[in-house]
């Protein structure tokens, strides 16, 4: 074996999740092999590197330019593609974010490497990686052959679980590929809307609304649950996303994202396939629907039947009293 | 304006899957086979800058010939010409099937490239970054909104919790997201006029394929649902249940 190396996933000067995922990921197949990790960012990002080395890097590799200051997917593949070339690794991983899924395929490419995404668990066997992946929204997984060193793997998020380790990385300070400021492809503007606002694919729990909400405006109850939780993301059947109550980016489903939090929470969804395959693999699933037929309590943990503008302004009541006691 | 869109033929959202006896496939007898809802974004796109600044627009698509009624449907909507590049069946390592669009659109030089930003079938959201490389064309992927002038694109792209505004020049590989626009259906004379134009059929310069499918499965079951009560009545028990049995509050 060789050593694995993770491409640590920044935004500004803040480590991402998804960076200790792909160490976590690294880890997996490196057996006793080191793991490496990639760093880029604008000038103070190397005050992370500790965290990386806390979740199982031996080496941080870190390259700061303003030139980073926002997402810079070619220089970004440039570096990860030359640190490839340069340090003889089994596998480079990434995380299937939007920057992940960007960047994989670009090093892939340079590289000449075989390439897998969304993969949700790893294992090597000889010259082998075995991957496994979903395909048709989840309704079946794959497993795929990796054939060829280094092999490039992007995994979904939340399918590696970072570990804490009391481990010290060693810092090694790199230089960009070119200049950094000069790539073609440039992000002018990285808009957030104010505030920290969880992701639907992100967040460890997730609250979506359905066309039982009969109105568009009637989403303040879902956001209310959500706000009541504290560390919820809303999320959207497709049906409301078509019918313009909420963005695309609040999705979930085969056309949207599929998330896989530790609690999801189905108002007013009555669970078409195609929405069951994005949330199928989330850990515990909550359903509230007026239907009982409703096939959405088929995959249930736990279902309550009834009218949800009565029951869901009780539950966010009862979440917040139980988190103020509890 | 050259446009080139690569686009894929994949089963239906709402179709159930069947795995097949090879364990490798699925059956496809009896699915209905739809264009990749992010493609049909994407042929919008191109028929959009079309209308808008005039040219062409050329679709491709590679595999067997049950693909040409997918080349027609976006004729149909409005492209110009299609190119077929014949494989056997569906292969599925990215970088071997770039290669081959690559190949293919080296020929063509257009001054853009359009595609979905992922296949709802094989689930990769790999092929427009990977095509871009090896065209050493710039590339935004995931695009929402697209704007182009004066030989410069811009667009916005979603990330986590943000979204992006990224400008690059032409030409340049585009993917869609959802968002981007509302595709066309094909009109009555629109479907009539696909059949009589071109339709290029050559064999696919697949890569060496370095991924390849051993086994599909079916997803493990979850446990059978449980209905726990009904109404605001039932909220007391599953907060018990979040609590002490799913311990996620």
């Amino acid at each position: 074996m060789a050593p694995v190396l993770a491409f640590a996933e920044s935004r500004g000067t803040a480590l991402r999740k998804a960076a200790l995922e792909a160490v976590a990921a690294a880890r997996s197949i490196a057996g006793a092999d080191p793991v490496h990790a990639l760093l880029v960012g604008p000038p103070g990002i190397a005050a992370v590197a500790p965290e990386l080395g806390r979740a199982g890097a031996s080496t941080v590799f870190v390259c700061e330019h303003a030139g980073f200051t926002q997402s810079n997917p070619e220089a970004a593949s440039a570096l990860a593609a030359d640190r490839a070339r340069s340090g003889g690794y089994r596998a480079v991983v990434f995380v299937s974010t939007a920057q992940g899924r960007d960047l994989a395929p670009r090093v892939a490419a340079r590289l000449g490497a075989p390439l897998a995404t969304d993969v949700t668990s790893l294992v090597v066997t000889g010259d082998e990686i075995i991957a496994t992946h979903p395909v048709y929204s989840g309704k079946a997984i794959a497993t795929l052959v990796v054939t060829g060193a280094p092999a490039v793997l992007a995994v979904r998020p939340s399918s590696f679980a970072p570990e804490q380790t009391t481990h010290t990385a060693t810092v090694e300070t790199i230089a960009p590929i070119g200049d950094p400021s000069a790539s073609r492809v440039v992000v002018t503007e990285l808009r957030t809307g104010g505030g920290a606002r969880l992701d639907v694919a992100e967040a460890p729990i997730v609250v979506s609304g359905g066309r039982g909400l009969k109105d568009a405006a009637n989403f303040a109850i879902v956001e209310d649950l959500a706000a009541a939780f504290g560390n919820a993301a809303v999320g959207a059947s497709r049906a409301v996303v078509d019918a313009g109550w909420r963005d695309h980016g609040e999705q979930v489903g085969q056309t949207g994202k599929t998330v896989s939090p530790s609690l999801y929470i189905a108002v007013g969804i009555s669970g078409m396939i195609q929405h069951l395959a994005g949330m199928r693999t989330a850990r515990t699933i909550v359903a509230i629907n007026r239907d009982k037929e409703a096939p959405i309590f088929k995959v249930a943990d736990y279902g309550i039947v009834g009218d949800l503008f009565e029951i869901v302004p009780a539950l966010a009541a009862a979440v917040r009293e139980a988190r103020r006691t509890g | 304006m050259k446009i080139a869109v690569c686009i894929k033929r994949v089963p239906d959202t709402e179709t159930r899957i069947a795995i097949a006896a090879n364990r490798t496939a699925i059956v496809e007898t009896g699915v209905k086979f739809i264009l990749n809802p992010y493609d049909e974004f994407a042929v919008e796109a191109a028929l959009q800058l079309k209308q808008a600044h005039g040219g062409d627009v050329m679709v491709v698509s590679l595999g067997p010939d049950t693909i040409q009624e997918t080349l027609r449907v976006a004729l149909a909507m409005g492209a110009d010409r299609a190119v077929q590049l014949k494989t056997d069946g569906a292969p599925f390592d990215t970088l071997s099937v770039a290669s081959a669009l690559a190949a293919e659109l080296t020929t063509y030089a257009p001054d853009l490239v359009l595609l979905g930003k992922m296949a709802i079938d094989d689930y990769n959201h790999a092929m427009g970054p990977a095509l871009a490389e090896l065209l050493g064309m710039p590339c935004v992927s995931a695009i929402s909104k697209l704007t182009v002038a004066d030989g410069r694109l811009t667009a916005e792209r979603e990330v986590e919790g943000g979204v992006e505004v990224v400008t690059a020049p032409l030409p340049a590989v585009l993917t869609a997201d959802k968002g981007l626009n509302k595709p066309r259906l094909p009109t009555l004379p629109g479907i009539m006029a696909a059949k009589k134009k071109p339709m290029e059929v050559r064999p696919a310069a697949l890569g060496v394929a370095r991924v390849v499918v051993r086994s599909l499965e079916p997803p493990p079951e979850r446990p059978a649902g449980r209905i726990i009560g009904e109404g605001a009545a039932a909220v007391p028990e599953l907060i018990r249940l979040l609590q002490t049995e799913a311990k996620v509050l």
